[in-house]
């Protein structure tokens, strides 16, 4: 065992993985070891996640080497401030959105998980969210009829929901808080899952 | 000082290598099930997990590929999701790989610390009326993957120019799919990914009416609004819809109330048939309330009618609304019969099958010992996604939550499953194995030269691509050695 486990903690050394990462696993496996085993999968995973979120952050913040997510227009043009609240885990995320760009971009390049399978052309209803707070649904422009014909498609389709690549960030958004819903909140005792309808 | 700093380092060792451990997945089936699958078992498990993804096609992504029409391609991005998955140097692509042929499912248990089957449906529900052998009467999936260049269905007999009227049996997206390949206009249709022996029948078509047999009325449909308004918005296609079928009850009425989406279906069929049309040139009528009795086939067995008995509703308490003859009669005419009645999924020898159902028996994607079985009476390691796992409905993004339960369920098992003796681990395992039987295994970077040359072919002619539709024209264009080939 010992001879599978030390080159890949020497690879994962070699390649930088911050401490922080180690320490994770290895308190990943104890609380694995005292048994709580979906215990650790979650808080492993939540460690995970914030360490790309505060990965992410990190590139974000350094203008001068900045690529891939952010492109040279996001330099110095407005913004608003976004939350989005994950359902599955509770977690919340402010990001910086640039106006005139849509909620699914802005997800994805914060590494936000919404998912957009059909890449924002009104072909799916993976994007969905839910807005917190009434007042800001209605600052948002009406849907299409396309939207909401895919909308009713959505899982846990609610009275403010709306597809994430047809919200358009504006000025009248700013302090926007939106949910992504999960299934896996919704589980019933004998494991049903309601269907989309 | 030194000792229990290192038996500290030892411990931390020793306990990291235990959560290091690799997880091996094997996952039957590329589809939509089996690749958001591969997706939330990436996130969960970061570097400590492999996965395997076999398919019995060269071509990954299901129905993706073979079911979405090729005049939807928007539908089809996700592809390029699944593109990022599969090109992800933890999980690797078997294709041309058939479980039960080429290896039983026992010999991938044996290597894997947990097996996913998400290998969708492949089978049909039937009519059970009489005639339905007719030549000319074929499954909707057939037809469906005959257009989309499924290697399976090259040889669907089936010739256009000798049809006029078809009749498509169900109002479900697929059936509307049908109907509207066979009524749109085929120059529409010759930049797109549709098979080029489709595009030839199409262009020597003299279909000039489908009649879409529905055996509910419009309130129970179950197209959506999407598909619906694309069909019967198409300036060439004239749509009817008798007054009588249109009649709407209260509960009926009730339910539009309450969903939107019963109302739009309703709204689309009710404004499309008595829409003027003045440059149409097909006709697609909508026939609720019948319900196929019988296939008339001419002294040639060839299908030349089809016949219907009006039904009405009835609540039934468990099904919900129900159909129930009147003993009253109507035949169309007809050429070629769809039916798009449901998908049904196949059986794989030692998986328990509930048949009636037509998917594997299990409690949130753990597989149950057999029908009925109680909820914790799992067979130890195997996991169902997709359609096997909840029937063939919904649509690809349904299959996104499908997987997030089914995940949580190997992650609830993670103790067990990590556990699992593993003879030779996973992937190593399996490509010794494929390799001792000579089987021809198509990779991801196969997938890409055959992805290259259709793009490359479709490039040539004016297309999105040129899909290769026979298995041998498929594996060379993978670049596989067909010692059988002939060369060209």
């Amino acid at each position: 065992m010992l001879r599978t486990v030390l080159p890949s903690l020497l690879r994962r050394c070699l390649l930088g993985a911050p401490l922080q990462e180690l320490v994770t696993a290895c308190s990943c496996s104890s609380l694995q070891a005292a048994g709580s085993s979906s215990a650790a999968q979650r808080w492993g995973q939540q460690q995970r996640q914030q360490q790309q979120r505060s990965h992410a952050a990190a590139f974000h913040t350094s203008t001068s080497t900045a690529h891939g997510h952010s492109s040279d227009e996001d330099e110095g043009a407005e913004t608003i401030s976004v939350t989005f609240v994950s359902e599955k885990d509770g977690s919340e995320t402010t990001v910086k959105a640039p106006i005139g760009k849509h909620l699914l971009e802005v997800a994805h390049d914060n590494d936000i998980e919404l998912e957009g399978a059909c890449e924002a052309s009104l072909a799916c209803s993976t994007c969905h969210v839910i807005v917190e707070d009434e007042e800001f649904f209605h600052r948002i422009p009406e849907p299409t009829e396309d939207e909401l014909d895919m909308l009713d498609l959505a899982f846990g389709l609610s009275e403010t929901s709306r597809l994430g690549c047809q919200v358009i960030a504006t000025k009248e958004l700013d302090g926007l808080r939106v949910k992504i819903p999960s299934a896996t909140r919704n589980f019933y005792v004998d494991g049903h899952v309601p269907k989309p309808h | 000082m030194l000792s229990p700093l290192r038996a500290s380092v030892a411990s931390l060792v020793r306990s990291y290598s235990s959560c290091a451990k690799q997880l091996a997945v094997c996952i039957v089936g590329s589809g939509p099930a089996g690749f958001y699958t591969a997706h939330q078992l990436l996130k969960l498990y970061g570097e400590d997990v492999k996965i395997d993804i076999l398919d019995r096609l060269p071509t990954p992504f299901g129905l993706v590929r073979t079911g979405v029409a090729p005049d939807h391609e928007d539908t089809k991005n996700v592809t390029n999701q699944f593109t990022r998955i599969a090109q992800d140097p933890r999980v690797n692509f078997f294709g041309n790989v058939n479980v039960g042929r080429d290896i039983t499912l026992d010999e991938i248990r044996k290597l894997y610390n947990a097996v996913v089957l998400a290998y969708g449906a492949e089978s049909d529900r039937k009519l059970n009326i009489p005639g339905e052998n007719s030549h000319g009467v074929h499954a909707a999936r057939e037809f469906v993957w005959w257009y989309n260049g499924h290697p399976d269905q090259r040889d669907l007999p089936v010739d256009l120019s000798r049809v006029e009227s078809v009749a498509v049996c169900g109002i479900g997206n697929v059936a509307l799919d049908c109907a509207r390949i066979l009524l749109r206009p085929v120059s529409e249709l010759a930049s797109t990914d549709i098979a080029r022996h489709a595009l030839k029948q199409l262009q020597h078509s003299k279909v000039r009416q489908v009649q879409l047999c529905a055996r509910r009325g419009p309130v129970q449909a179950a197209c959506t609004a999407k598909e619906l308004k694309e069909l019967v918005s198409m300036p060439s296609i004239a749509v009817h819809a008798q007054p009588s079928q249109l009649a709407v009850s209260e509960a009926d009425q009730a339910q539009m109330k309450a969903t939107r989406l019963k109302r739009r279906i309703y709204e689309l069929i009710s404004n499309a048939a008595v829409a003027e049309k003045p440059g149409a040139s097909r006709d697609l009528f909508f026939q609720f309330y019948r319900n196929p009795a019988e296939i008339i086939a001419d002294a040639d067995n060839q299908v030349q009618a089809i016949r219907v008995e009006k039904t009405q509703l009835v609540a039934d308490p468990v099904r919900g609304t129900v159909a129930v003859g009147t003993g009253e009669y109507e035949e169309y005419p007809v050429q070629l019969v769809l039916k798009s009645i449901g998908y049904k999924s196949l059986p794989l020898p030692g998986v328990p099958f509930d048949d009636r159902q037509g998917v594997v028996p299990n409690a949130a994607g753990r597989v149950l010992t057999g029908v009925g079985a109680a909820a914790d009476s799992t067979v130890p390691g195997l996991y169902v996604c997709g359609w096997l796992k909840r029937g063939p409905t919904g649509i690809i993004g349904t299959n996104l939550t499908d997987a997030e339960e089914t995940v949580a369920s190997m992650a609830q098992d993670y103790a067990m499953i990590s556990q699992a003796p593993t003879a030779a681990a996973g992937g190593a395992g399996l490509q010794q194995l494929l390799q001792s039987r000579s089987v021809a295994v198509v990779d991801y970077a196969a997938w890409e030269q055959l992805n290259a040359h259709e793009v490359n072919q479709g490039q040539q002619q004016g297309s999105v691509r040129v899909k290769c539709a026979a298995w041998d024209e498929l594996l060379r264009a993978a670049g596989m050695a067909l010692p059988h080939v002939q060369a060209m």
